[in-house]
């Protein structure tokens, strides 16, 4: 169990330093590449919490496809000379997002959380399946998000199309 | 003191607040979508780890999961052509510059 201890602190370090680049980077290109570290630390936490199906899912969508499709955006507008400038919002958005982080550490540290002490199950995939497509399961949800997906697709070829 | 659900709550927060600072103040559309798809991982970390240790052989927070990358694939596609043709017609990202709908 040590171990695992190590690789979620050093997973978290680097998680908040690539999120903390995204943000406060001036380079929109290299600050894209932060989130792509950022997504492959959220792969790696996936595996620290047992979830083998996810992490793989994770890299396939987020660093695979969804980073692509950012920085392909990047390149397609040039507005990477001009970087990445805060708004006059930039001190109360501070403020809000301190606060939530307040709100929510506090509400996290205060509430006797049911933790079970049962062993995760592993490997996840079949389980997943069996709730996804088994009776009684998830299987509505998945015949809705094909239909959301083609939407997205279709959505997408409309607004990019030239008139 | 061994790794549990409120380290990574904890983590899940520090990443949502930081999505959150970027989606409230920066002017670059496309660093305010990359904020946002922040924020939909730190909620996923959030939902693994309540699956991990609330209720460790259900999954039901892994499956949600999977339907929340289902809809972050579809809004950061749909959101990127969006910013695209804005683009196009009016030479500009800068989010406070497009307020056609504003009044």
């Amino acid at each position: 169990m040590i171990g695992l201890d190590i690789a979620f602190w050093i997973l978290a370090v680097i998680g908040i330093i690539a999120a903390l680049a995204v943000v406060l980077l001036n380079d929109v290109f290299r600050a894209a590449l932060s989130l792509v570290l950022c997504f492959l630390v959220v792969a790696g936490i996936y595996i620290t919490l047992s979830a083998d199906f996810l992490a793989a899912v994770q890299v396939l969508i987020y660093v695979g496809a969804i980073s692509v499709l950012i920085i392909l955006a990047i390149m397609l507008t040039r507005e990477v000379q001009r970087g990445s400038p805060a708004n006059r919002l930039q001190i109360p958005a501070f403020i809000v997002a301190l606060l939530f982080l307040g709100g929510v550490a506090f509400a996290v540290l205060n509430t006797p959380w049911p933790v079970s002490g049962a062993p995760p199950l592993e490997p996840t995939t079949s389980a997943l399946a069996g709730l996804l497509f088994g009776e009684g399961g998830f299987i509505l949800p998945v015949e809705i998000a094909p239909v959301l997906l083609l939407a997205a697709i279709l959505g997408a070829i409309v607004l990019v199309r030239e008139k | 003191m061994a790794i549990g659900l409120e380290h990574y709550l904890i983590l899940s927060a520090l990443l949502f607040s930081i999505g959150l600072y970027g989606a409230l103040a920066k002017r670059n559309a496309i660093v305010i979508l990359m904020s946002i798809e922040l924020m939909l991982n730190a909620v996923n970390i959030a939902m693994v780890a309540f699956s991990r240790y609330v209720v460790p052989t259900l999954l039901t927070g892994q499956v949600f999961v999977i339907f929340i990358m289902v809809v972050a694939a579809a809004e950061a596609a749909v959101g990127l052509a969006i910013i695209i043709a804005i683009y196009r017609y009016r030479e500009t990202i800068d989010a406070t510059k497009i307020n056609l709908m504003k009044w």
